[in-house]
């Protein structure tokens, strides 16, 4: 049995499993792809502290993964499907087998939500992307809608005006929410225009993207843009679906903790992106993890 | 990586729509993180199904024709080819269980 799991290899779990490893808990990561989470759709980290040029999401996550290996974290690539919370003991089920574990933290984060709207699904891949580091590249010299007004959003907006010749960044208020530096750096593009009070109401086009329909929830005026792909940075939601049924959630299904990040199951943590809390962002998820994995390590030496 | 068969505009024709089996190409690059994720998993699998289903990766960074051909917007996307012809495609990165269901389809 081991003394801890940890479910997710993102910044959050990586330092957790950092914390456990050098805390000599007996403790196993579980990955359904390779580490590194969310931070991999993003080009270029500038607000993690410790990097004054800024990193790429790909380097940052790379060294995280070495620095807790280093300290000889056992990551492996598993796919988690179900979870038994016992009161004594956590019972894991991957793909290819079980494992028990006396302490859980649940890392799985979040992902890019979704609009709900007609041809969203169907155009997926087809020019309605979430994730602009990707596929951003294939848009040189086009046209694209970057729907949202968050941080996210507005960043990449302002990646996307490297290849686009035009950004329309649609938003449903009359002001954005993101940094007030990256709202500066946004309101002085000259590739970047913006559609205010406004919602997409459907995503039209054949076999790629080929216009979006809007709504001015001012007026109600419906309008349409021409153009060759559309991103979509509205939020996230939780990977909750392993523990929707066993855990205390919030009203948006977010993971439910303490100040201890102990979840409404004893002995089962959570941090990063999954919990319900006010700011996702890598430096929350790392301390976050730290602290889990603190209170992991002294959960099970209470109970053994 | 290193080991995994590289394909190109070039060569593409003879190594995959002539492959005389079924085969998957896994299209990547360099900028995408996404796809860094799914990396291993598919030089996994091809050491998995070598002999049975020819497993490939195409740079879309360098190859440009052959994603435009297959409508490629969004990476990371695996086509499964079977007899020379698209059999299935996924996009996005994908746990291994997944991929390996695509597979055993072209089998």
């Amino acid at each position: 049995m081991e003394d801890l799991i940890i479910i997710g290899g993102g910044p959050a779990g990586l330092t957790a499993g950092l914390y456990a490893a050098r805390s000599r808990l007996k403790t196993l990561l579980l990955e359904k792809l390779s580490p590194g989470g969310q931070v991999l759709m993003t080009d270029w980290v500038e607000n993690y502290p410790g990097f004054p040029e800024g990193v790429s999401g790909f380097e940052l996550m790379d060294r995280m993964r070495r620095q807790a290996e280093s300290f000889g974290l056992n990551i492996q690539s598993r796919e988690v499907v179900r979870l038994h919370l016992g009161p004594d003991k956590k019972e894991v089920t991957t793909a290819d087998g079980s494992l028990e574990a006396r302490s859980l933290i649940l890392t799985m984060g979040a992902m890019p939500r979704k609009l709900g709207i007609e041809g969203e699904d169907r155009l997926t891949g087809k020019g309605v992307s979430y994730c602009a580091t990707c596929d951003g590249p294939f848009y040189r010299d086009r046209e694209v809608a970057v729907i949202g007004g968050g941080d996210t959003a507005i960043e990449e907006a302002l990646y996307l005006t490297r290849f686009a010749n035009l950004v329309h960044v649609v938003h449903r208020r009359s002001e954005l929410r993101a940094t007030k530096l990256l709202q500066e750096r946004a309101f002085s593009h000259e590739k970047i225009a913006f559609s205010w009070d406004a919602v997409p109401t459907r995503i039209l086009g054949g076999g790629g993207v080929e216009e979006i329909e809007l709504k001015n929830i001012k007026s109600g005026e419906l309008s349409r843009l021409r153009l060759d792909g559309v991103f979509v940075f509205i939020g996230y939601d939780p990977n909750n679906s392993l523990v929707k049924d066993l855990l205390e959630l919030d009203d948006y299904g977010f993971v439910v903790t303490n100040n201890d990040l102990e979840t409404s199951v004893p002995g089962v943590f959570a941090a990063g992106d999954i919990r319900a809390k006010l700011l996702r962002q890598i430096s929350t998820a790392v301390g976050e993890g730290a602290t889990a994995a603190f209170a992991a390590e002294r959960y099970v030496e209470n109970v053994t | 990586m290193a080991d995994l068969l590289q394909v190109s505009d070039a060569d593409f024709e003879k190594e995959i729509v002539q492959a005389g089996i079924p085969a998957m190409v896994d299209f990547w690059a360099e900028w995408c993180g996404p796809c860094k994720m799914v990396g291993p998993t598919v030089e996994a699998l091809a050491k998995e199904y070598a002999g049975k289903i020819k497993i490939a990766k195409m740079d879309v960074d360098q190859n440009r024709e052959t994603p435009a051909k297959f409508g490629i917007r969004s990476i990371p996307t695996l086509i499964m080819f079977k007899e020379g012809k698209v059999a299935q495609t996924l996009i996005g990165a994908l746990p291994k269980a997944d991929i390996e269901e695509a597979l055993k389809k072209l089998l």
